[in-house]
Order: structure tokens, then sequence, then C-alpha cells
């Protein structure tokens, strides 16, 4: 490898910008190319995301920002010999560690991007944060280069990224919401991801369940799920809980975790979670679909719940439910993403959520609209009911106040099964006629 | 008054469209001129001439629950939404 090329002084730590006009004199190898700044060195550069830099290499380009902008090599590289571990720097996505690092040729056109990993990771106190995912130090090189196009965004950044690392998040449900709902959580990074689920892969499910493959029939959904996630991205821990959501262990499994998303099939399990949730004082992104509609939004503690919204659940037959009715297999796809989006935003800690405001798709006719939601003074949950006997104060038995409807007892589930039957038989039909 | 009703694919069964048009001074009037050219219209939101509690009624986008209720007076080119609570998830 020629070193000749490279324009960091190894010895004194310094870029040496008056190299590089000798070299171009005798090369002509200057090639423009487009360095991105990232947020926390911009006031250097007048607060531009990228500035316009010329070299053959890594290492020219880095020495003409330097003369373009003095102090950018101490504020980026500090004093010492080396790019120093925290710092990455890529050219067109790659890291240069894994190229011919400083000396890696450029190309006019070609984007460098200089990256601060993690602003010293620490190295003190316990292993294991208080929600039980793992504590992030430093992020290693792979996950700067797997996280990038997140740690490039301002409003997410290294810290940003962290952040969604040691977050951990219960997904209700791995069905139609919650296998996009997976599926981009475990891209993100999420530290810790629970999945409540106890049915097994049906053939039906995998026309929009995109967590669950045909190899996957027969298998615990919850399994088949994390076995998905993992394959996406092995640093995820995947905690499943095979079992129906019940008033017995909806705040034991709840409280383990710091957001909670809602991909229930059935009103007694969103009841159920929706005051789990209230009692427990955790974020709920709730979301839900039927046909060619969805219904989207978000109740923070203290402010509003789904009682607030919906006070009581329709009569039994009332609301016919996925399997009675269909739904388009592609919806869940928007109304999920949406819903993995809002607590990746609540995690970050940017933008404004749905909390507030119910979101409304109608996938017919393309188009979303929002209504207004709020804070009912007196609901019987979150607020003070005009008759207070009507005070809910612990959890209930939801199969009862949902009138058995699409709850799991054995003759609902008869029911269901029923129904699906029917659907299967309607479809042969369709097919035959 | 004539309005706009947005209605969801579920009541879309009674209504033959999403969108349909109604009169009525106000949001009781407009459901049951809606219930009149559409048998089972109200049948499906309401019971003992009150809203089922799964279903809200949004004038614009808010709901007529912190409005006047079913008293709540409309004018020319109010758009009103009726939604039920969907919990299909699956």
């Amino acid at each position: 490898m020629d070193h000749g090329h490279l324009h960091i002084d190894r010895s004194t730590g310094t870029i040496d910008p008056e190299s590089r006009t000798a070299r171009y004199g005798t090369d002509g190898g200057a090639m423009p190319v487009s360095v991105y700044i990232p947020t926390p060195f911009r006031k250097l550069t007048g607060n531009r995301q990228h500035v316009q830099a010329e070299g053959a290499n890594v290492g020219e380009v880095l020495a003409d920002v330097e003369r373009q902008y003095p102090g950018f090599r101490q504020l980026v590289f500090g004093s010492g010999e080396e790019v120093p571990a925290h710092i990455n720097i890529y050219v067109n996505r790659q890291e240069i560690a894994s190229l011919q690092g400083v000396a890696t040729a450029v190309r006019d056109g070609d984007e460098v991007a200089v990256i601060p990993a993690m602003a010293g990771g620490s190295g003190d106190g316990p292993a294991v944060n208080a929600n039980g995912t793992r504590r992030i130090g430093a992020l290693t090189p792979e996950q700067v280069n797997r996280y990038s196009r997140h740690i490039i965004m301002p409003q997410v950044g290294p810290s940003g990224q962290r952040k969604i690392m040691e977050s951990s998040v219960l997904i209700i449900g791995a069905g139609g919401l919650g296998s996009p709902i997976a599926v981009y959580l475990a891209l993100a990074g999420i530290g810790k991801i629970g999945i409540v689920d106890f049915d097994v892969v049906d053939i039906s499910n995998l026309q929009r369940q995109i967590l669950h493959q045909n190899d996957d029939i027969g298998k615990p959904k919850a399994l088949s799920a994390k076995e998905t996630i993992n394959a996406y991205n092995p640093d995820v821990e995947v905690v499943t809980h095979q079992v129906p959501i019940t008033s017995d262990n909806a705040l034991e499994i709840i409280g383990q975790y710091d957001y909670v998303i809602n991909g229930a099939d059935n009103f007694a399990a969103r009841y159920l979670v929706n005051d789990a949730c209230y009692f427990l004082k955790k974020p709920l992104i709730d979301g839900s679909i039927l046909l060619f509609d969805g219904q989207v939004t978000v109740y923070l503690p203290d402010q509003g719940c789904y009682r607030c919204l919906y006070p009581s659940p329709p009569p039994p037959g009332m609301v016919p439910s996925c399997a009675e009715a269909g739904v388009l297999g592609a919806l869940c796809g928007t109304v999920g993403t949406i819903q993995a989006t809002e607590v990746l935003k609540l995690i970050l800690g940017v933008g404004d959520s749905l909390h507030g405001r119910l979101l409304l798709y109608d996938a017919l006719a393309m188009e979303f609209r929002q209504v207004r939601i709020r804070k009912d003074p007196h609901c019987v949950l979150c607020g003070e009911p005009e008759n207070p006997a009507d005070k809910v104060t612990g959890l209930i038995d939801y199969d009862a106040f949902c009138g058995g409807a699409f709850g799991h007892t054995n003759e609902e589930e008869q029911k269901a099964a029923d129904a699906a039957k029917a659907a299967r038989e309607r479809a042969a039909e369709t097919l035959n006629a | 008054m004539a309005v706009e009703v947005k209605v969801t694919s579920v009541l879309q069964k009674v209504t033959g469209a999403k969108v349909v048009e109604g009169k009525g001074g106000t949001v009781g009037e407009l459901l049951t001129d809606l219930d009149a050219r559409y048998p089972g219209f109200k049948q499906q939101i309401m019971q003992e001439g009150s809203l089922h509690r799964f279903v809200n009624i949004y004038l614009n986008d808010e709901d007529i629950r912190y409005l006047q209720q079913l008293e709540t007076p409309l004018k020319d080119g109010d758009s009103i939404s009726i939604l039920p609570a969907l919990a299909g998830g699956a």
C-alpha cells in the first residue's frame, strides 16, 4: 500500500493541509467529493450538513476540510495520533476500516461521512438497565454500520440509537398488526421485545402476517416471531409469553416493559390491556383494523385511555372480527408501521405523537383523516364517573364485560372456529361458482 | 341542512357507500333521515334512542359527546363521521 498518499501525519497527529496542493500538482488526482458533517461539528461549517472537499483518498479529503475549516481536525479527531475509536469514517456508507483506512481512494461524486459513535461509553454502573435491557456503552463498529441511517439523522444520532437499544416494548399479538410492528422494531434495534400470543401459525395467517412463513405452520406464533426477529437482528432480546393475556397475568407481563403496542384481535384483550396500562402508567400505542379501515392512536399515562374513546364494547356479534369479515393484508402493514413509528418517536422524544388524535385510515378511499379525542372526565377508569360505584379500581373479568365477544372462552373459541370454517367454505364456494 | 356523512366499511353494508348525503338540523335528525333511506341504519349504531357506547359520531373532527350530543346543530357543508370501535388486529 502506498502510504505516501496519507496526509494524516501519524507521528504528529496532524493533517498537513499544504501537502495536498503539492500532490495535486504532481498527479492531478484531485476529486471533488461530498463530506457529511455530523450535527455536533456543524458549528464549524456554518451549519452545513455537507461540504465539498478534494483529495484522492480519505486522508487528503479530510486534510482539505481542515484547510477550509481550520479546527475541524482538532474538534473531530482530538489530539491523538490515530483516528479515535469512537469516530467512524465511511466512504459511500462503507466503513473505511474494512477498506484501506485513510488511504482509501475516493472518486468524483463519492460521499465521505465522519460519524462519531458514542461520546464516552460508560464502563461504570450495572450492565443491565432497570427495564432488563443491556446497558449500551459505545456502539460497536458493526452497530454503527447497521444503524447508520438512523445515526446520521439529527433527530436520532448516536444517543437516540442508544435510547432505542435500551428500550423494551411489549407487542400484544403476533398477527396482522404485531408482524410489521415486530419487524420494524427489530430492525430498529429495540433492546427487548416481548411477544404475547398463545396461538399457532395457521395457513390462513400467511395472507398478511409477515412474521410467519410457510414452514412455520403449526408452530407457536410467539416462537415463530422470535425466530424471525432474531433472523433480522440477533441483537434483540425476544421474550415470548405463550399465554392468553388475562386479568391474572396482565400486570405481571406488562409491568416488565417500557411501552405497550396493541395488536390484539378481540375487545376483551383491548380493554384488559388498556386497563393494565392505566394502572401501570405505561404508554399504549393502539391500532385496530377491519376490512379496509384502520384506526390508530396513542394513550399516554394519565392523559386519557381507550375507555374515554369507547366506554364499553359492542354486544357480541355487532362488530365482526377479521376472521368473520376479512381484512386486506396490506392494510396491516400500513397501520402496524404507523404504530411502530409512534413508539420510536416516543422513545426518541421527537415530533408530535398521535396522543389526543385518532388517525383514521380508509384504504378504499386511500384517505387519512384524524379526529380529536379527549380524556373523558367521567371515564369509569381514568376519570370520576357520575356514579362513583362504576369506578374501575382493578382488573375485571373481561370476557364477562365483553359478553364473551371474541373472548377466549371455549364457547367463543368454538364460535371463532366456526366463523373461520364458514369463511373457508364461502371462499371455496366462490371459487367453484 | 345537507351534510356529508362518512361511514366505515361495516356500516357501508347498510348505506351501500362510504360517503352519503344526509339532511337534518341536528345530528339526531340527520340519523332519522338516514334511517328512513337506509333501513336498519339506526339499529347498527343506536339502542333505545341513544348511541351505542362503542360508536362515536364526529362533527368535523370533534366528538359530539363534547358538543350537544344528538342535539348538536348542523350547518351546510358540515362533515359527519360515524366510527364504531374496531377490535381487529390479527
